[in-house]
């Protein structure tokens, strides 16, 4: 078991023909994800590397290959068009990677998926993994090994930090997700904790926060309230100066809300361990999964 | 990106949102024929830069003639504004803003966020215009009154209406109320706004409904689609470093400290960041050289990097994935060779051919000192910079 994906996910990505889209979409396919079919609109017909079929649209894809879940490389402009389609042909999974999608884009499509049985991950965030069986996304597969802990970042490299942290103790994982940077995310930390709880191969899950917003807090309340699993949490920008935005859209602390030290305190105060550097989430992990 | 509070004007009036009758000026002579043009005999000259609480640091005035229009200009453009929100080195004032000076009846909030947690707009009132909204906001949060809006249905009247009778309103006000209202979520949503803010929008005493102030930032992600918007940035409100660093799509942030630090990945630098402070030192910088982290990339990064005077030591923390630390390594000693780097530099690599990578800067014959581990650099390099 795992969540989102595993080894039968059939995946179509969008955007395929791109430089991107095609450095990844070999890595991925490398690493043992069943790739099923492209999408690039105008391309159909072509056979992608001579490996996977592409279609103008992906309701072909979901309809001639069966595909069920969606990887995007659509530059940011044409992005949130592309996500609707993908939500329109009833993929159930969808990991958006792309960088830079205007807010209120976002804020609409996000809107448009309510009450739909779908799942988005992203924007702009590294993808999911379900070790040794798919890897939806643009992490290096070989610092991820097959075991019992859950990971949810706001972080790329960050997360690759912590998940190496766990795996050279030899700590696995079960499924890895990366929600991303920006403000409005497809699914939140408390959405993904959900399915984690319900998870029986997950026996821990890893919070990577960063400054800016309240989803930290809303986990940590849910945390509190529902979640019968430890959780071990690291929050980053400690040292962030108010109002700049550190890298990410939404890691940003304004109106003087979403500081690294309210965050803490909450996932504290909800029984989260949380790790004070970024250097010892993986000793935090193996002391409490007693390893 | 922020604009200037002119510039935020300029864009109310295109969407019929009600601001005072005024003009920019760069010099006292103009700041004159501005006041002049107006009319009137009560006049405000106002401070153009990027922060907040102007007034209280001496950079909004009001004139009773022409000759105090010039003279009030000629103090505050060339003065060195400090308020709470441009730290202790201020800000220089390059130009004013000269308005008509009002009758005040009653000061308002109004503005405008995406709530995050909802992921919709969200239009804020409050009567308690004119203060620190942040103070009304943790005193009395009843007194803030929220619209949280469905971008499926838009501004419907009824949002503003609530909103507006909310506030106490009756009558023309009350009309007026709900027409500004619904045209500044027409300017928000068509500009891509990040943020709209009115403090104070004022009513004054011939029954009107003024923005006396106006702020607003846009999305970065969206200003492709505005070049009229990207067009309003002001490089003299940002760091020369920062402005730098754009042209190479670096993500690079200024702070107080002397260590110099260059990672990939915006959360990693963040918590590089922390992990320099937990052992005692202070970052110089965020900087983010992105994902890739190509040898080109890096060479600027460390030039931007240096280039900051503070800079007693630098810490590179990179964790290659997808790119290869042997290239990353290549990549910094190339630029701390061409560059001709001074200053100390611990390097941590981590993860896809770290060993080669390693061997790489260790063979380079410039003395760079390594690191395993985030902690073990961060140790490495606040001894370095000579702090402990």
């Amino acid at each position: 078991m795992s969540i989102l994906i595993n080894k039968d996910t059939r995946v179509v990505v969008q955007g395929i023909t791109g430089k991107e889209g095609t450095f990844h979409t070999t890595q991925c396919m490398e690493y043992g994800t069943n790739v099923v079919a492209g999408v690039t609109p105008g391309k159909g017909g072509l056979m992608w590397e001579g490996k996977v079929p592409v279609y103008n649209t992906v309701a072909e894809a979901v309809e001639k290959e069966g595909a069920n879940a969606a990887l995007i490389f659509v530059p940011p402009a044409f992005c949130a068009d592309a996500i609707s389609e993908a939500v329109d042909a009833g993929v159930e999974v969808i990991v958006t990677i792309t960088e830079g999608i205007p807010a209120l884009d976002m804020m609409k499509v996000k809107r448009s998926m309510k009450g739909k049985n779908v799942r988005m991950v992203g924007p702009n965030c590294p993808g999911v993994i379900t070790p040794e069986e798919c890897k939806m996304g643009i992490m290096p597969g070989y610092i991820f090994k097959k075991g019992p802990v859950g990971l949810i970042s706001r972080s790329g490299t960050l997360t690759y930090e912590a998940v190496w942290q766990c795996t050279e103790r030899g700590i696995g994982q079960s499924t890895c997700i990366g929600i991303g940077g920006d403000p409005i995310v497809g699914s939140t930390m408390v959405d993904l904790l959900k399915l984690f709880n319900e998870d029986p191969e997950t026996e821990l899950v890893v919070l990577i926060g960063e400054i800016g917003g309240t989803a930290e807090e809303e986990a940590a309340e849910y945390i509190k309230e529902e979640f019968t699993k430890p959780v071990v949490a690291f929050v980053a920008g400690r040292t962030a100066p108010p109002g700049r935005r550190m890298g990410h859209a939404g890691a940003i602390i304004a109106g003087g809300k979403g500081t690294a030290a309210e965050k803490m305190a909450a996932l504290r105060g909800a029984g989260v361990h949380v790790a004070e550097s970024p250097a010892e989430i993986g000793a935090t992990v193996a002391s409490v999964l007693g390893k | 990106m922020k604009v200037h509070e002119y510039q935020a004007k300029e864009i109310f009036k295109e969407y019929g949102i009600p601001v005072p009758k005024g003009g920019l000026a760069t010099t006292p002579e103009e700041a004159r024929k501005v006041a002049e043009e107006v009319g009137g005999d009560l006049w405000v000259v106002k401070a153009q830069v990027h922060a907040g609480g102007r007034g209280k640091g001496g950079g909004i005035k009001l004139a009773r003639s022409l000759d105090e229009v010039e003279k009030m200009a000629g103090q505050v453009i060339g003065m060195t504004l400090v308020t709470h929100q441009t730290g202790p080195e201020g800000k220089l004032v390059r130009k004013v803003l000269v308005e008509q000076g009002l009758n005040i009846a009653k000061e308002l909030y109004l503005g405008m966020v995406i709530d995050r947690s909802t992921e919709c707009p969200v239009m804020m009132a409050s009567t308690e215009g004119g203060v620190e909204i942040e103070e009304v906001a943790a005193k009395s949060p009843e007194k803030i009154l929220k619209a949280f809006i469905d971008p499926a249905l838009g501004m419907l009247p009824f949002y503003a209406r609530r909103l507006a009778f909310g506030l106490g309103l009756s009558g023309d006000l009350f009309k007026k109320a709900v027409k500004f209202m619904t045209n500044l979520y027409r300017a928000f949503m068509e500009k891509d706004a990040s943020l709209a803010e009115i403090n104070p929008l004022v009513i004054t005493k011939e029954g009107d409904i003024i923005a006396l102030d106006a702020k607003m930032n846009f999305d970065d992600d969206a200003l492709y689609r505005h070049p009229e918007v990207a067009a309003m940035r002001d490089p003299n409100e940002e760091d020369p470093l920062e402005v730098e660093a754009k042209k190479y799509n670096l993500n690079y942030i200024k702070l107080d400290g002397n260590i110099g630090c260059m990672v990939n990945g915006a959360g990693l630098a963040m918590s590089t960041m922390d992990i320099i402070k937990i052992y005692g030192g202070e970052p110089a910088n965020f900087l983010d050289v992105g994902g890739a982290a190509s040898a080109e990339r890096v060479e600027n990064a460390f030039r931007i990097l240096i280039s900051d005077p503070n800079v007693k030591a630098v810490l590179v923390n990179i964790f290659g994935g997808i790119v290869r630390c042997d290239r990353v390594a290549n990549g910094i000693a190339q630029a701390a060779k061409s560059l001709e780097v001074t200053v100390p530099m611990v390097v941590r690599l981590e993860g896809t051919n770290r060993d080669e990578g390693m061997g790489i800067l260790e063979n380079s014959g410039l003395s760079f000192i390594t690191a395993k581990s985030m902690a073990e650099a961060a140790e490495k390099v606040v001894q370095a910079a000579g702090l402990k």
